[in-house]
């Protein structure tokens, strides 16, 4: 028996140890800006997963808490010289109040009505942005420059900083889901997913759980959000909150795997590579070609793997024992 | 006066476009994600015919039907249906896979450029004394009203009209009751995409023809269906011109960059007072 329960901690173990050595073994900057999109999408498909994947409630609309954490520590920032790291912690308050005053009111629609509502709300808030003022409209706000820190969450030298706290969000991320996952909460969630109506017949506060869902699921987009803000130090609604942005991390997610704790982070290993380099490499003249490729290929998949591909692992791990 | 006027007549055709999802939707409880894609396809098609052959807009109205028809019916077979047994997330996905797929190749073979129908029969402005009308708006709305209506007479008249409507109401009855189902989904979602075809047609005689159309569109189209209740069409009907009112007055009355905002806003309010819409069951 301990053998079997030791076997993946080692796997997880080796696995973590490559990625704290890679970056320093190949030392491009484009791999290396890879995989900091790897873990910041790996991340967001984490924070997907928990409302998603196991409470089933399918938000289309993850661009909105992202953007809502990048917006709110860089208006911080340049308003107040609130430091970024505080930044981080308030832009996740905001965005999970936000998330529960607009999954309050949707805490009865399931399905198809919920995917539409969270379009419909990450619209607004993106339309919003694009006319408020206060937050410099569709111009966008550039984080200033500041002394290269820790403290100040800014690297110019190296994106190997960047590159650990990233990673390090992602494991925090994962502990975080991996907790939900196996607490009784977890059990809950999933319950509620199976039916709505049988839990809540369990009695089960199938409110309350959809509300906490969404909230630890907007916290951790809206961390990320915040970092890449730090990291590419500038946003507009443009490029933090647009739809496209939503459905990549919902086929992340789908992809690795909706409702296994790893499986987003694999999803994202898998098709932000993909993406990125079909883009560095088809799409310059603006043809289109790799997103093409990129919805045939999601088409491809919710036929034939609609179950995403970590289902392939545990099948492995499986046989072995 | 005329903010009703443009409201009414950008309703109607909103109606049109959203008569054909909320079929899609209420027979095979699928979400159309491409729905408003195929609309592109339409106007692409009715741009082509008049840039090519000189076809008016307004002829190319069968041609769209049709092909939009098969194209409906090629994707349920191959794509849609395969996914039908599959779990939630996957119908969900689907789609937008399919959508994203149809814009981009419209982007590879066309380029992203905005392009407009120049010269068609009904051009410039009918002055009506306190408003003016669009010619091409106004044709347009009644295409599409009078489109609305034949599906309407469709649906309550025909066999296959009948058959789509009992599917509809209950999947299990029907399929005992001898009605092929799986015949009837194809049928359902070729007819959906037709109808949004054709209001591409329509839509291609006065606005902008671009590979990315689709996206505000589909969006709206989904709020309109969920607000007219799922799978309803009188209800997407009415919903539609509401939503065509509300948008340009709202954006009258308050900013114009926020009247979309405005159409969400609405869709939310609604689902949280009546989450099946105003005319769901």
């Amino acid at each position: 028996m301990k053998n079997f329960t030791a076997k993946p901690i080692t796997i997880a173990g080796a696995v973590l140890a490559l990625l704290l050595i890679f970056p320093l073994v190949i030392t491009q900057t484009f791999p290396i800006h890879v995989m900091i999109l790897v873990f910041m999408f790996g991340m967001l498909g984490v924070a997907w997963n928990i409302m998603g994947g196991y409470a089933g409630m399918f938000s289309f609309g993850q661009a909105a808490f992202f953007g809502i954490g990048a917006y709110t520590s860089s208006y911080l920032l340049i308003a107040f010289q609130v430091n970024p790291w505080i930044g981080l912690i308030l832009g996740g308050l905001v965005a999970a109040l936000v998330a529960a005053a607009i999954g309050y009111p949707c805490s009865n629609l399931r399905g198809h009505y919920f995917a539409i509502a969270s379009i419909a709300f990450s619209e607004i808030v993106r339309i919003h942005f694009n006319n408020w003022s206060l937050v410099n409209a569709a111009e966008g706000i550039t984080i200033p420059m500041m002394p290269e820190s820790l403290a100040n969450f800014m690297f110019h030298s190296s994106k190997l900083p960047y590159y650990y706290i990233i990673m390090a969000f992602l494991l925090i991320a994962v502990i975080v889901c991996y907790i939900v996952a196996t607490s009784k909460m977890g059990y809950y969630f999933r319950a509620i997913k199976e039916s709505h109506d049988v839990a809540e017949v369990l009695g089960i506060n199938v409110v309350k759980y959809r509300l906490i869902a969404i909230m630890v699921s907007a916290f951790l987009s809206a961390m990320a959000g915040t970092f890449y803000a730090q990291y590419i130090l500038y946003i507009d609604p443009e490029s933090v909150m647009l739809g496209a942005i939503s459905i990549q991390i919902v086929l992340i997610s789908m992809l690795g795997g909706a409702g296994s704790v790893l499986g987003p982070v694999l999803g994202a290993a898998i098709l932000v590579p993909l993406s990125e380099t079909t883009r560095v490499m088809l799409g310059h003249k603006g043809t289109g070609v790799d997103m093409l490729i990129y919805g045939f290929l999601i088409t491809i998949i919710s036929v034939y793997q609609p179950q995403g591909v970590w289902e392939w692992f545990t099948r492995i791990g499986k046989k072995i024992k | 006066m005329q903010q009703i006027i443009n409201g009414l007549m950008i309703g109607f055709m909103y109606s049109l476009i959203a008569i054909g999802l909320t079929l899609i939707w209420g027979v095979m409880n699928i979400v159309n994600f491409a729905h408003g894609d195929f609309l592109m396809i339409g106007m692409f098609t009715s741009f082509w015919l008049f840039t090519i052959y000189g076809l008016d807009p307004l002829f190319s109205i069968p041609i769209c039907f049709l092909l939009l028809f098969v194209m409906g019916v090629a994707i349920y077979r191959f794509i849609v249906s395969k996914v039908m047994k599959g779990p939630m997330l996957a119908q969900l996905v689907v789609t937008f896979g399919v959508s994203i797929f149809l814009s981009n190749l419209a982007v590879y073979l066309w380029t992203p450029d905005f392009r407009l129908i120049s010269s068609t029969f009904f051009q410039g402005t009918w002055d009506m004394g306190d408003f003016n009308l669009s010619k091409p708006k106004a044709i347009a709305s009644m295409g599409s009203i009078i489109t609305s209506i034949c599906v309407f007479l469709f649906m309550k008249k025909t066999k296959i009209g009948k058959a789509i409507l009992a599917t509809e109401m209950d999947r299990e009855s029907a399929l005992l009751m001898g009605i092929n189902t799986e015949r009837i989904n194809s049928i359902s979602f070729g007819i959906g995409a037709a109808l949004v075809g054709v209001a591409g047609a329509f839509l291609s005689t006065y606005y902008y023809i671009y590979p990315q159309v689709g996206g505000l569109f589909g969006t709206i189209a989904f709020s309109i269906v969920a607000l007219g209740g799922f799978g309803s069409i009188e209800g997407a009907f009415i919903a539609g011109i509401l939503v065509g009112l509300a948008q340009t007055l709202g954006g009258f009355f308050f900013d114009p960059a926020y009247k979309y905002a405005i159409v969400f806003m609405i869709y939310l309010i609604t689902i949280w007072i009546r989450p099946k819409g105003l005319l769901g069951w």
